[in-house]
């Protein structure tokens, strides 16, 4: 499970830094280039990848957790 | 734009800075703790704001006007390069994910207020901490003087500004008069007027970014027309450089600079005193977790309000200074009264970072310099009494900066700022996983980041600037164009790295820590975690 975590947490750094996999122009979105619209789409990806991240890590947390039943929520 | 004052773009102004000055007063009564004079509660709205609270305070605070104005811009001026600012705020939560939640937790067992707070206590090192903390107060202060400069483009776009020939008293008045208010109500409301006030700045954000990013672009003739102007006005070659002015996509050579300034920004961002402070501010460490899922939502504003930059080339607005360029779009394609409403927007874009900035660095000044080597017994009531004072003189110092000097001194400041804020990384990040770093190797890591920083900056030129020209320079060894900052950051990591080693090998005395690793996974309700919490009266969801 961690393992997957990390892999969420890791996987925008990877995508973002490779600047080369996405300097071009071409496809365009309704007009937009694909430099800018791709980095857009990725706010949303990274933002569902933080999300699952959370979700897994708070299910982590419950099934070590003994006492915190009221803290976790 | 020198051509008079827009009256109704100003009558919507003014009626929306009268609106949040109230709100900034009424503040101090939301949410009132019984004791109001701690720290905590001045300093950190009594560690009490759950997850929209924060949500609205964290991105009322990162997402600064100048942020508003200078992405733009950065864009309107080269094109794609200016457009890092999305992957860094792409990449910033993933990574705040991993080390905040720590902090918090920490933080909050032992009644840390700063980040040097922490500093201190994990390292037993009073250096350590004085240097995190002057850091940051070198850092803020720039930052804070750019907030008073978004403020003065909106005037200036307004016809409010005053031409050249105006005298001085009457060019700053409306700019006092923001910045005096603004310093009465964080005096008097603390961290609470900028968390409230913080929802109309958003709000009117939203709302404008929606309009402009539907409107403006069919009054253009749609995005098509939009970037094949743009990709004509950056073809143009520059008479006073040899190059073309800007890329709509960054060439081999650029795409260094690109990710290494997303990175050393995002690795920078949450080093900066404001986002611990608002960070601190809530209730539990959840809020913190379920916030970096959130907090995205600007980062797609961000990237919508950039291409602006473009619509501003496309619809023909020629501005000399780019920091004008997105108002002057506004002015130029909104009807008079929107244009007001996205001009408050700007406005108190800019009121609730600074307040968020000031108090940040008064705390760092109050607990960390104050408390540390002045007064050591201070009690709770002194250090806020002068937690206030000292918000209001780095509001002043700002000022005085501003108007006093060239906005392109605030704006190399800034620039340093962010490269200097990064050295303080290892210690603060590094100490909430390991206690493996020795304290004097950091001290030396971060002096030589420091050093290597500021005088790499000082010797980029750029066409208009002999020194501070630009953040990115040759790396050394790599041969590539990258973010000074980053280079610095890696050469503070090898120093303390390498240092680590020696003083381990001759034995220098490691100096106390007070925290235990279960510090670091607390939450509220765990025993030792302050209860002095007060009751959540306002039924806040979160």
């Amino acid at each position: 499970m961690r393992v997957v975590i990390a892999l969420c947490l890791v996987a925008p750094f990877v995508a973002m830094l490779w600047v080369g996999s996405y300097a071009k122009i071409d496809p365009t979105f309704i007009g937009i280039p694909f430099f800018y619209w791709y980095q857009m789409l990725w706010v949303l990806i990274s933002t569902a990848l933080t999300m699952i991240a959370y979700k897994l890590w708070q299910r982590d947390q419950r099934a070590r957790a003994d006492h915190k039943g009221g803290a976790a929520e | 734009m020198k051509d008079g004052v827009n009256g109704v773009a100003l009558g919507v102004c003014i009626f929306f800075f009268l609106a949040v000055t109230v709100m900034g007063f009424l503040a101090a009564r939301w949410r009132k703790a019984e004791n109001e004079h701690s720290l905590d509660e001045w300093g950190l709205g009594g560690r009490s704001f759950g997850t929209w609270i924060t949500w609205f305070l964290l991105g009322g605070d990162l997402y600064t006007a100048y942020t508003f104005v200078a992405v733009p811009a950065a864009i309107y001026a080269a094109g794609a390069a200016g457009f890092f600012a999305v992957p860094y705020t792409i990449i910033v939560y993933p990574l705040i994910f991993t080390f905040l939640p720590r902090l918090w937790s920490v933080s909050h067992r032992h009644g840390y207020v700063t980040t040097s707070d922490f500093v201190r206590g994990r390292f037993g090192s009073k250096g350590l901490s004085l240097a995190v903390a002057v850091t940051g107060i070198l850092a803020t202060m720039p930052y804070i003087a750019l907030q008073l400069v978004g403020i003065q483009a909106v005037l200036d776009v307004m016809g409010v500004g005053g031409g050249e020939n105006t005298n001085w008293f009457v060019k700053d008045l409306p700019l006092l008069i923001a910045f005096g208010v603004l310093a009465a109500y964080t005096y008097s409301s603390g961290l609470r007027a900028p968390a409230l006030i913080a929802f109309v700045k958003d709000t009117l954000i939203y709302i404008v970014i929606a309009v402009a990013i539907i409107y403006i672009p069919i009054k253009l003739g749609g995005f098509d027309d939009i970037f094949a102007k743009a990709g004509q006005a950056f073809n143009q070659v520059n008479p006073a450089t040899g190059k073309p002015r800007g890329a709509l996509a960054p060439p081999e050579a650029g795409q260094w600079t690109y990710a290494t300034l997303a990175l050393g920004s995002a690795l920078a961002l949450f080093m900066y005193p404001h986002s611990i402070t608002a960070t601190l501010s809530s209730r539990k460490r959840e809020v913190i977790r379920r916030n970096t899922a959130i907090l995205p939502l600007y980062s797609l504003m961000l990237g919508l309000l950039a291409l602006l930059g473009f619509m501003a080339i496309a619809a023909g607005v020629k501005v000399q200074n780019g920091q004008l360029a997105i108002p002057q779009l506004f002015e130029n394609m909104f009807p008079d009264w929107f244009a007001g409403v996205a001009f408050a927007a700007i406005a108190i874009g800019a009121l609730v970072p600074a307040a968020i900035m000031s108090i940040a660095a008064a705390n760092l000044f109050t607990r960390n310099i104050y408390k540390d080597f002045i007064k050591p017994d201070a009690t709770p009531a002194e250090e806020t009494r002068v937690s206030k004072i000292v918000s209001l003189l780095v509001k002043v110092g700002a000022l005085v900066f501003v108007l006093t000097m060239d906005k392109t001194v605030a704006i190399n400041f800034q620039l340093l700022g962010g490269i200097w804020i990064l050295q303080t990384f290892p210690a603060l990040v590094g100490g909430l996983f390991t206690r493996w770093f020795h304290r004097w190797a950091l001290i030396a890591g971060w002096a030589v980041g420091m050093i290597y920083g500021t005088v790499a900056a000082y010797g980029v030129a750029s066409p208009t600037q002999k020194h501070f020209g630009g953040s990115a320079k040759e790396i050394p060894g790599i041969g590539e164009i990258g973010y000074i900052g980053m280079t610095a950051f890696v050469l503070n990591v090898v120093v303390t790295v390498v240092l680590t080693f020696v003083l381990k090998a001759v034995k220098a005395p490691e100096g106390t820590d007070e925290t235990v690793p279960g510090d670091y996974t607390a939450d509220a309700g765990d025993p030792g975690v302050e209860a002095e919490l007060p009751p959540a009266t306002a039924g806040t969801s979160h």
